[in-house]
């Protein structure tokens, strides 16, 4: 008896009409596509993309030459040099990231006392030169500059579960 | 045979059977241009539903996956295959080392001629044909048939063992499927009685359950499943196996050559689903026929549209089991087809026979 139904199933298609019907809600049901570059999916406020470094507001650069980023970094992409400054604080004569190096890990970011450098959200950048892949001191304070408002709103939505 | 002409013993008749020797008029003339033209409304046509079908797979198969597919070139992406012409045609066409080139550039064509001369016995509505020959069926399996000669040859003349492979496979599979598919037209011309495709047609007037796809479901699904095979579609892709020899006969080639490949493939689909529209589905007949009210509200339609539309839903049917199932093993490929399609078509004849002999129903009855 359940041998004859077998057969009768096979016969019928049973098992490929089941399937086709599968597909065929699925070609109703709603799209998830997004249409990059006028939609982007949403990102969350620890997402770790281009490293900037940060200013207090009265425009003074936050980086006192410490050199934990430099000491924590796993894949050795920060080179730091430092010398006292005319007014005798202590800050680096050279900041540069090599981005080729950097793996993104935000190691940087939680080492750093004075949260100067960051991660940002920006994550679509190239480099069209050799060389360039060095992003030096004014860069990155430039980049923090560009995304300041963003980085503060960041680390305003981020600091409840810090 | 030799025929030598002794002119004063050649009769009027013979005269004029003979085209060296007739004289031509405008008519004549006007009759060729009216022929070829009516070859490249066909011909355009069936270009521009190849064009089209490419993009509506992307789509429905995008659908399927709950993607929308290609959408960037022109309003929704209804240029896409205009631009995926341009691209192939700009691209180069390679030939490699020790291919055998005479052949290697035949293959393509010859996949794709027999494609297109098969819609010469296409009716697409009564009397709407370019060439009405009662042994229709026949020639239009003669030119199904002969598409594996490309396949074959390009394989060969490709000089690459994934080539060899998947042209091995696919002349196999075809093959096969031939006898499944033979079979299952047979059905139809013992309930037909008849070789012409427009007869065909005329013989399942009556409505929807007049329609062969009902006595003969057995050849009806058998057939559709010989379709997908013999087209080389998913999910007896086999002769293709991007997974395990690339991309079968055709890895060798680039360019236009490519091109041609596809659109043999996509036109020999068309030309299967029209095929089955027309056999089984009542092809031009409206499928209200016989119920009261919607024969005469959609009287109107002409029978074009009622033709294209069942084709497009085969069609459909392809882009949608391409989506669902995962493709056949190749030793199941061959029992399915031996062992099981030929014999259900064997059995189902006989049951036809036996209907036919004894005017069961509404179809045999004649």
């Amino acid at each position: 008896m359940n041998y004859l139904k077998t057969i009768i199933k096979r016969f019928a298609l049973w098992e490929l009409i089941r399937g086709l019907v599968v597909t065929l809600k699925y070609f109703f049901r709603k799209k998830v596509t997004l249409q990059f570059p006028e939609e982007k999916t949403p990102l969350s406020p620890r997402f770790r993309g281009a490293l900037a470094l940060r200013r207090y507001p009265n425009g003074e650069e936050r980086c006192i030459g410490c050199k934990l980023c430099e000491a924590v970094c796993p894949a050795l992409a920060i080179t730091i040099q430092s010398e006292p400054r005319s007014d005798g604080t202590r800050r680096t004569t050279q900041y540069d990231i090599d981005i080729f190096k950097c793996i993104n890990c935000g190691f940087c970011e939680e080492a750093c006392p004075v949260d100067a450098i960051v991660v940002t959200r920006e994550m679509h950048y190239h480099q069209e030169n050799r060389g360039e892949n060095i992003i030096t001191k004014e860069k990155l304070l430039a980049l923090g500059d560009r995304y300041d408002a963003q980085i503060t709103k960041d680390k305003e939505d981020d600091s409840d579960y810090r | 045979m030799i025929r030598i002409y002794d002119f004063k013993g050649v009769s009027n008749q013979e005269k004029k059977n003979d085209f060296s020797k007739r004289e031509y008029s405008v008519q004549d003339l006007l009759l060729l241009v009216w022929i070829v033209a009516k070859v490249l409304l066909v011909v355009i046509c069936l270009l521009g539903v190849v064009a089209y079908l490419t993009l509506a797979e992307r789509k429905v198969i995008g659908f399927i996956q709950s993607r929308i597919g290609p959408n960037r070139v022109g309003p929704q992406g209804l240029l896409q295959p205009i631009a995926d012409a341009l691209k192939l045609l700009q691209k180069e066409i390679i030939f490699p080392t020790a291919s055998n080139k005479y052949l290697f550039i035949i293959a393509p064509i010859l996949t794709m001629t027999p494609a297109l001369a098969a819609w010469a016995v296409i009716p697409f509505d009564q009397g709407m044909m370019l060439a009405n020959i009662n042994a229709g069926v026949l020639f239009l399996f003669a030119m199904t048939s002969l598409g594996v000669y490309g396949v074959l040859i390009s394989g060969w003349s490709s000089n690459s063992k994934y080539a060899l492979f998947g042209a091995l496979r696919a002349s196999a599979q075809t093959i096969s499927y031939e006898i499944a598919m033979g079979f299952a037209l047979v059905g139809v011309l013992m309930a037909a009685d008849s070789m012409n495709l427009q007869e065909i047609v005329l013989r399942q007037q009556g409505g929807i359950w007049h329609w062969y796809w009902l006595p003969l479901l057995p050849l009806f699904v058998v057939y559709w499943i010989s379709a997908m095979a013999e087209t080389n579609r998913a999910p007896f892709d086999v002769s293709e196996g991007e997974s395990e020899i690339v991309a079968g006969f055709h890895v060798e080639y680039s360019g236009m050559s490519f091109a041609l490949f596809f659109l043999g493939e996509y036109a020999n689909m068309a030309l299967l689903s029209f095929v089955a529209a027309l056999l089984f589905m009542g092809g031009w007949l409206s499928p209200f026929e016989g119920i009261p009210f919607l024969a005469q509200a959609f009287a109107w339609v002409p029978g074009i549209i009622w033709l294209i539309l069942k084709a497009s839903f085969f069609l459909f049917l392809y882009l949608w089991v391409r989506a669902t199932f995962p493709r056949y093993r190749y030793d199941q490929i061959m029992y399915l087809g031996w062992k099981v399609l030929i014999p259900v078509t064997i059995v189902w004849i006989i049951v036809v026979g036996f209907a036919i002999q004894f005017g069961v129903g509404p179809w045999f009855s004649h």
